[in-house]
């Protein structure tokens, strides 16, 4: 079965022509070495930092505090296992919260087993950190406050800005994975007031692959790649030049009108939020009401699970995601569904579409009348359901 | 991770799906905090299977293992029902990922479970082949 619906555009994105075309140079004749020092190698050279400068104009950095990395989950593993090296002098302990991405949670319990202490927050029903919380967990030993800026799985949008002044006043350094955020929502570093943000190419038509972490000026974190002078030193490796070229192309374009492009898709997200629980009782909208990524919709179907409903969604051409135990190869659903208070056997049930540019009106009509057949089959196959059905 | 074309077939094509009218055998195995639960219903005429059908809760692999252990079971006498294996139900499927073999687990309890309450109304004592901690986490250790 071909995919005709395209709704997991949080997980990936499909790569703009536009950037294909400006990465295309770079994959074939303009092959050299940024480090070298012939015309080849400095043309290399050249890309690299012009998209250095498209990557800071995007989020209103300079030029000096972006680094190139490999992935988001890079940036994710730089920013905070290199504060904590650079500052375990000053202390051991990290504030996060319950629902961060893995490549956070996963670097945090390595440096729990290394001594670190690590606070997680918990969020309310939709998700949503408190900023109070924030700072009363700040204590004589924290270093490092790392909180997302909107949730991969139900979309919603953090305080960060507030979040940030809290950090700013105690002089603690603040990391925000921004990697749902970028293209969706403003993001200005000195109006979030963070030290640190990561980023990812494929979240937003760029290529995978590639990715960044922004490091403002003065702030002390350890070299995460030893090796050649790439990257001020601080990230080794030959550069990913036509990956670059194409993340600094991805974030002009992904910038350029976000009101507008907001608009269009949470035009869509709003018309799934009305319909689908129109038309299909027994759900639950999972994450806040408004203040959510324009292009996240995430559903619990009750009596059924969320694989299942997957797979018929791939029947008949739609692709979508869930954070259901059974597609992550784990046996617990999805961490963030426990955050917000969901019981096991409900947050089995989720359903995640994620809208881009890409999609139509139509698409979410088709998608609501695929979705109407197949819950209600597999629901007819559900014992939950025969249950509650005679209650 | 990939299902094989006998397991998508039974997940989009279940077969026996439902509860058996007048069933004189009805088992559930699982529980929805796991994300998997899977009941047989059966009705049993002189120790022989008439009659057998399955609702599940589940992902793709609890829905066509469900689907497959129906089959196989179908006319069969309750022994040879008994005997069924959770390898015998997965090699007629062409196999499941590692994660799933629980759900193999569970469509050979599920039968199990069935069966002893037949035992249970016919008033004659059932012995367990062996005891199932109620949690898919059990089975995954063992499959790992």
């Amino acid at each position: 079965m071909s995919t005709e619906i395209y709704l997991d555009n949080s997980a990936t994105t499909k790569l703009k022509p536009e950037v294909l075309a400006e990465m295309m140079p770079y994959l074939t004749e303009q092959y050299g070495n940024p480090s070298s020092i012939y015309s080849l190698g400095r043309e290399s050279k050249r890309a690299i930092e012009a998209a250095r400068d498209q990557v800071a104009a995007a989020i209103g950095a300079k030029s000096r505090e972006i680094y190139f990395t490999g992935c988001g989950s890079e940036a994710d593993n730089w920013a905070i296992r290199g504060t904590a090296y650079a500052h375990r002098n000053k202390g051991n302990h990290i504030i996060s919260t319950q629902i961060e991405h893995h490549a956070v949670l996963h670097t945090l319990a390595a440096l729990e087993k290394e001594g670190f202490l690590v606070t997680y927050l918990p969020v309310d029903e939709y998700g949503m950190v408190n900023p109070a919380d924030v700072e009363a967990a700040i204590t004589e030993d924290t270093i490092l406050i790392t909180v997302m800026m909107a949730n991969n799985e139900i979309g919603t949008i953090q305080p960060i800005a507030e979040i940030g002044e809290i950090a700013k006043a105690h002089k603690v350094l603040f990391h925000t994975d921004a990697v749902q955020a970028i293209g969706a929502a403003p993001v200005d570093v000195a109006a979030l007031g963070v030290d640190m943000l990561s980023l990812s190419a494929h979240k937003f038509g760029g290529p995978k692959g590639v990715g960044a972490l922004y490091i403002r000026s003065g702030v002390k974190v350890d070299t995460f790649l030893y090796g050649g002078g790439q990257e001020s030193g601080r990230r080794a490796g030959t550069e990913n030049v036509p990956g670059i070229v194409g993340l600094g192309k991805a974030i002009t374009l992904a910038t350029a009108d976000i009101p507008g492009k907001a608009a269009k898709i949470s035009a869509m997200r709003d018309k799934l939020i009305a319909e689908i629980p129109a038309r299909i009782p027994d759900v639950r909208l999972n994450g806040h009401p408004t203040k959510r990524l324009p292009g996240n919709v995430n559903f619990c179907f009750q009596y059924i699970e969320g694989e299942s409903l997957l797979l018929s969604l791939d029947f008949k051409g739609i692709a979508a995601s869930s954070g259901s135990a059974c597609t992550s190869g784990s046996l617990d659903p999805s961490h963030v569904l426990l955050a917000i208070g969901l019981p096991h056997e409900i947050a089995h049930g989720s359903l995640r579409l994620s809208i881009g540019e890409d999609n139509t009106m139509e698409e979410m009509d088709a998608t609501v009348a695929a979705l109407v057949e197949i819950v209600q089959r597999l629901r007819e196959m559900s014992p939950l359901y025969h249950a509650q059905a005679h209650k | 991770m990939l299902y094989s074309e006998k397991v998508m077939d039974h997940f989009s094509n279940p077969r026996n799906v439902g509860e058996v009218e007048n069933a004189n055998a009805v088992g559930q195995v699982g529980n929805a905090k796991c994300g998997d639960i899977m009941q047989m219903s059966m009705r049993i005429e002189d120790d022989i299977i008439q009659d057998v059908k399955f609702k599940t809760f589940g992902c793709g692999a609890a829905i066509a293992t469900s689907s497959m252990a129906t089959e196989l079971v179908k006319g069969k006498h309750i022994d040879e029902a008994l005997a069924l294996t959770n390898k015998a139900v997965m090699d007629a499927l062409d196999g499941l990922p590692p994660v799933k073999v629980h759900c193999s687990v569970l469509a050979e309890e599920a039968i199990e479970a069935a069966i002893a309450d037949y035992y249970k109304r016919q008033g004659k004592e059932f012995t367990p082949k062996k005891a199932c901690g109620g949690c898919c986490h059990d089975c995954h250790q063992e499959a790992e």
